[in-house]
């Protein structure tokens, strides 16, 4: 197995990727070429912060807030499903 | 909101071939043989109602394609009455037509991904596969600019003979040229494919090959480069999942308007199609005859009937299952426990054995008319 590729700091959407609110099926996805991602739970609220100016320790800041949970909690919930989606190339590499 | 009755399920995509018109006549097109023409084209405002239908109806993605959409002069408005529409747009081009600054038009009308084909990574065998001198180069000039402009790339390469001892070198080109996703396609049999199988097809030995260097490549490249794959069906013992199921998650809009549950979907005798100048794209979605015929599992016979796999290959290609059996109905030969399964097998063999020029659209008697005709006038 190859390496795992290291997290950006400032984490970022991929080029051509995109977050959209599907009105039809009322659940945020995530739109790639030839993908659509739906996107459960805090997911959105945690890609909606990728905007490449917030560092993910600010990111799980922020959602320790919006959900008034343990932040090692909140932590580990980001960096599993930024490591995902670096696997899939949906964030822009570092 | 939607208007599709609750047991039929939302589409995902729509493929909007905005013209048949395209500059390379490339011998594994699976568009029909009978082309639309131009003056039977959609204009702007049409396409524009259509894509926001689409959006309403549920679509996320449409797919411009063709021919070559960069024909249509209008691209860069459709691009933008899908973004509009919410739609996130995915161009498949051949990139001949495509300048720079058209393609910052289109980038900033919102185009949201690029598909750039390649025929091989030689020029002189892309170019003779594509029908077009040139053309190799002016793709791999446009897909710089491509990634040069920030836009996300695909390098879609179809495989067949003459190409398929290279699916390595091809993966190796598309990431020098920055392309974060490959598509590695057999050819699929339907249309200009159809006519040129004996021209195409590969044989047991280098498909098994290529099969192998792709499981390689796959490792090599994993976390840098999203690599699909269309299977090789003609050798395979289980059917492809055809667009997913009839009617299940994608719809195609042809040139003059006509919507089909697949691009191959008119070479089924007795399909009624409708039209977008006629009905609206939900009211197709949910009633229109050629719609209903296939989906589901009603349609099934044995063996898909009764098969643990009909919810998840959908019984296989109903274009396949006529075009080789002449029955649409039928389990897609493809799948080892169809009846017929040795008359695909047969097919294939014999096919790869053959020793034939290709059939180019517009120029069928180009290969074997040899160099005397070549030096005539282009037509």
């Amino acid at each position: 197995m190859p390496e795992a590729t290291p997290l950006p700091d400032r984490p970022r959407l991929a080029p051509g990727v995109r977050l959209h609110f599907d009105k039809t099926r009322d659940a945020w996805v995530l739109l790639g070429p030839e993908r659509v991602i739906e996107m459960e739970g805090p997911a959105s609220e945690i890609l909606r912060r990728c905007d490449g100016t917030r560092t993910i320790d600010q990111i799980v800041d922020e959602l320790a807030i919006l959900y008034t949970a343990e932040r090692t909690e909140i932590a580990g919930d980001v960096n599993d499903m930024l490591a995902e989606l670096v696997a899939k190339r949906m964030l822009a590499s570092a | 909101m939607t208007n599709v009755a609750p047991n039929v399920p939302a589409p995902l995509g729509l493929l909007a071939e905005l013209t048949h018109r395209c500059p390379l006549a490339c011998p594994y097109c699976s568009n029909p043989l009978d082309l639309d023409g131009r003056a039977d084209e959609l204009d702007t405002a049409t396409w524009s109602r259509i894509l926001h239908e689409a959006a309403a109806l549920g679509v996320l993605q449409v797919h411009l394609s063709g021919g070559e959409p960069a024909a249509r002069r209008d691209l860069v408005e459709i691009v933008a009455a899908a973004r509009d529409a919410g739609l996130y747009s995915n161009l498949i081009t051949s990139a001949i037509g495509l300048d720079p600054a058209r393609l910052a038009s289109l980038k900033s009308a919102g185009l949201d991904h690029v598909q750039l084909s390649l025929q091989d990574v030689d020029a002189d065998s892309a170019d003779n596969i594509a029908g077009y001198t040139g053309a190799h180069g002016r793709k791999l000039a446009f897909a710089r600019s491509v990634t040069e402009f920030g836009l996300a790339l695909t390098i879609n390469a179809v495989i067949h003979r003459a190409n398929i001892d290279r699916v390595a070198a091809l993966v190796e080109l598309a990431t020098s040229l920055g392309a974060g996703r490959v598509e590695i396609a057999h050819a699929q049999y339907y249309g200009w494919a159809l006519r040129n199988r004996q021209a195409l097809m590969p044989t047991r030995n280098q498909v098994e090959r290529a099969m192998r260097e792709m499981e390689d490549i796959r490792l090599r490249y994993q976390g840098r480069l999203v690599i699909d794959m269309v299977v090789p069906d003609y050798y395979a013992r289980r059917p492809k999942a055809c667009m997913g199921g009839w009617a299940r998650r994608s719809l195609n809009v042809t040139p003059s308007g006509r919507v089909l549950p697949c691009h191959a979907a008119e070479t089924i005798p007795g399909l009624e199609f409708w039209s977008v100048r006629n009905h609206s794209l939900a009211q197709i979605w949910e009633e229109s005859p050629a719609f209903q015929a296939f989906r589901g599992t009603d349609w099934m016979r044995e063996p898909c009937r009764s098969c643990e796999l009909r919810d998840v290959d959908h019984g296989g290609c109903r274009c396949q299952a006529m075009a080789l059996l002449g029955d649409a109905a039928a389990t897609d030969p493809a799948c080892e426990l169809s009846p017929s399964h040795s008359v695909m097998q047969a097919l294939a063999q014999a096919a790869s054995a053959a020793d034939t020029g290709y059939a180019y659209r517009g120029r069928a008697l180009r290969q074997r008319a040899g160099a005397a005709t070549r030096r005539l006038p282009a037509r």
